[in-house]
């Protein structure tokens, strides 16, 4: 299966909120008011000038997840679809994942005393069964799409070619983190409608790989130089030990001379 | 003990059990009713005071433990002995301490052996989670030799003894991994720390800091059990340890510096901003301050200077660590931190604890007495010491 996506044309959307009720009922989510992405909610439109413009808050399935590389355990995966999967059996709770994301997504059941991480799963199970995800099916106004991913960046690009001055030329989550399933379409400065313009292009996990690859090679390398060091060490104490005797010998002998004397 | 000590060490005594009851307290609310209803973490703000201060502060306080069983193992620099073991003691108590914290942090504490079965080698988190668990073994065979001793279990001390080096060794290479590690956690965050504190090298920078903080301890840490045990104080040791503070801390700082300066971050030291406000306390009180006091021969040998010093010293380093876990990331208005009550009661709780513990295995064990050298047999320390003389 190739990697799927979702691409979001901010200029299309009516702020009718199909995606969130949609989305509530795929995952079995209480259908109520928010205020943001919640351990309730995997989808959030936030509402920009006025009420005029809406924007959608969900995961970003990244092709290269800072959470699948954060978590210590492995409880979250890529999956073939291109979904990020959470998996609560493994999880410890540290919240490192949330910590690392850098778009602020997973969120986590705070009220639970076996809490889990919450967040939008592209519905994996739908779409691993050739549909697409509730949110796109339910759009009418076709500002959500689902398909692949490659053909969606085609498609966003070549909306922007089209009507070139209804749109800013930017797609946003084409080289974020090092690339995101979900894709975003606007006509205003993504920075103006509350995306993080500083994230990284490259693959997060890099920035911690660069470091953790290098510890076999720190620990060979100070083991060595510390045993070393500890050898010169042991020798040099046993030269003094050596010297001590032969000093005190030395005495002894002399000592003895004189007693002779 | 004149009438005046006794009544400051009963006050002591019930600030700590004061402490420890509100900290327990606090401990079985949150385990009663869920991190959400107990503290002031949310989904913008999942990492507190609980890995902030107990994890990040607790483990760099224990640093203490590699640095002087290098310098008297490995280094073979005999005159520090008399610190060994209360510094081990205290890296090992600080160990426990940061596990205890850990279980009242994680939201699944009762999984918290996956880390052993399910691996994630990509993950820093994997690292600090094996580091811990290592690290702490190591410290606890470390100052085995003080409780085999106390029961007599002559056989297994052999044991001990015979793998002191390698142990050494291999605590060293563990803790200084761990406190790198501890630092590598932010390396992931680019986007969202302050840029005061965010910076590629802010592992080596843990580990330079925590050097300066684990002796600093151990300086803090034999002043207040000369008192609590009304014993001298090994001032000569310790000044020495404050002179290697001022070359540790000169290194922190010009690196610090340089750190800002090549990403061109020198430029928010002087906003006006809470964040400026706190670096230059963290920065002015606990860096050069402690390093302008303790480059004077007058009050770096003195006990009221040597103290407070340090004193100040663990200050930075504290505010170092909380600020790039909390201040860092703090942003107004959207994104604000202060501990509830019970994130404090059980911090505060733990700190008194640790304390408690302290005086407890050193009224048990031979913790200060002539520590016999580990790795030698009797006659041969008999030999040192005559060499020592001759």
């Amino acid at each position: 299966m190739k990697p799927k996506g979702l691409l979001i044309d901010i200029t299309r959307c009516v702020g009718c909120h199909a995606c969130e009720q949609a989305c509530a009922e795929a995952n079995n989510l209480p259908q109520d008011e928010a205020t943001d992405l919640s351990a309730t909610h995997y989808t959030f439109l936030r509402s920009f000038n006025d009420g005029t413009v809406f924007v959608r808050r969900l995961c970003m399935h990244c092709n290269e997840p800072t959470c699948v590389s954060a978590c210590l355990v492995g409880a979250f995966r890529k999956m073939e679809t291109g979904a990020v999967l959470y998996d609560e059996s493994k999880c410890i709770g540290c919240r490192y994942c949330m910590q690392a994301c850098p778009f602020e997504v997973p969120r986590y059941e705070w009220g639970s005393l076996a809490p889990k991480i919450q967040k939008c799963r592209m519905c994996y199970e739908r779409v691993a069964a050739g549909r697409q995800t509730a949110c796109a099916e339910a759009c009418p106004a076709g500002a959500t799409v689902f398909g692949d991913r490659d053909d969606l960046i085609r498609e966003a690009r070549s909306r922007i070619d089209a009507t070139p001055g209804s749109y800013i030329d930017y797609i946003y989550g084409l080289s974020e983190a090092g690339g995101t399933s979900v894709l975003f379409l606007s006509a205003i400065p993504f920075e103006k409608l509350g995306f993080p313009m500083n994230v990284p292009r490259e693959p997060i996990p890099d920035l911690s790989w660069r470091v953790l690859s290098q510890v076999p090679k720190y620990a060979v390398a100070a083991g060595v130089l510390l045993f070393g060091i500890n050898w010169i060490t042991a020798r040099r104490a046993e030269v003094a030990r050596f010297e001590a005797e032969e000093r005190r010998a030395g005495k002894q002998v002399s000592r003895e001379s004189e007693v002779r004397a | 003990m004149n009438l005046a000590g006794a009544l400051k060490l009963t006050f002591w005594k019930s600030v700590a059990i004061v402490l420890m009851a509100l900290g327990a307290g606090a401990a079985v609310e949150r385990y009663a009713l869920g991190l959400g209803a107990t503290t002031n973490l949310k989904d913008t703000f999942p990492w507190g005071i609980w890995i902030g201060f107990d994890i990040l502060v607790g483990v760099g306080l224990a640093a203490g433990g590699f640095t002087i069983a290098a310098t008297v193992y490995i280094f073979r620099i005999e005159r520090f002995r008399p610190i060994l073991r209360p510094t081990i003691l205290t890296a090992f108590l600080g160990y426990l301490l940061v596990i205890a914290g850990l279980m009242a942090d994680l939201g699944r504490p009762w999984a918290i052996w996956h880390a052993i079965i399910m691996w994630n080698p990509h993950s820093v988190m994997f690292e600090v989670a094996w580091c811990v668990m290592l690290y702490t073994t190591v410290l606890a065979l470390e100052f085995s030799p003080v409780v085999l001793e106390r029961f007599r279990l002559h056989r297994t001390l052999r044991v001990i003894r015979a793998i002191t080096i390698p142990l050494v060794i291999l605590g060293v290479i563990l803790s200084t991994l761990h406190q790198s590690s501890l630092g590598s956690l932010f390396l992931i965050i680019p986007g969202r720390m302050h840029p005061l504190w965010y910076s590629n090298i802010i592992p080596f920078l843990f580990i330079i800091s925590c050097v300066a903080a684990g002796l600093a301890m151990t300086i803090v840490e034999s002043f207040l059990s000369s008192r609590a045990f009304g014993r001298e104080v090994e001032l000569p040791l310790l000044s020495e340890l404050g002179r290697v503070i001022v070359v540790v801390l000169a290194l922190y700082f010009t690196v610090r510096v340089q750190d800002l300066m090549s990403r061109d971050a020198l430029r928010y030291v002087f906003m006006p901003t809470y964040q400026s406000a706190m670096f230059l306390v963290e920065i002015l009180l606990g860096v050069l301050l402690p390093f302008g006091l303790l480059l004077v021969r007058r009050v770096r040998e003195s006990r009221t200077g040597l103290f407070y010093s340090a004193a100040l010293v663990l200050l930075g380093f504290v505010a170092h660590r909380m600020n790039t876990a909390i201040t860092s990331m703090e942003h107004w208005p959207d994104r604000l931190y202060v501990p509830s009550f019970q994130e404090l009661a059980v911090t505060l709780g733990l700190a008194a604890f640790g304390f408690t513990a302290f005086a407890f295995v050193a009224k048990y064990f031979n913790v200060f007495g002539e520590a016999p050298h580990m790795e030698e047999e009797p006659e041969l320390i008999q030999n040192s010491i005559l060499n020592s003389e001759l």
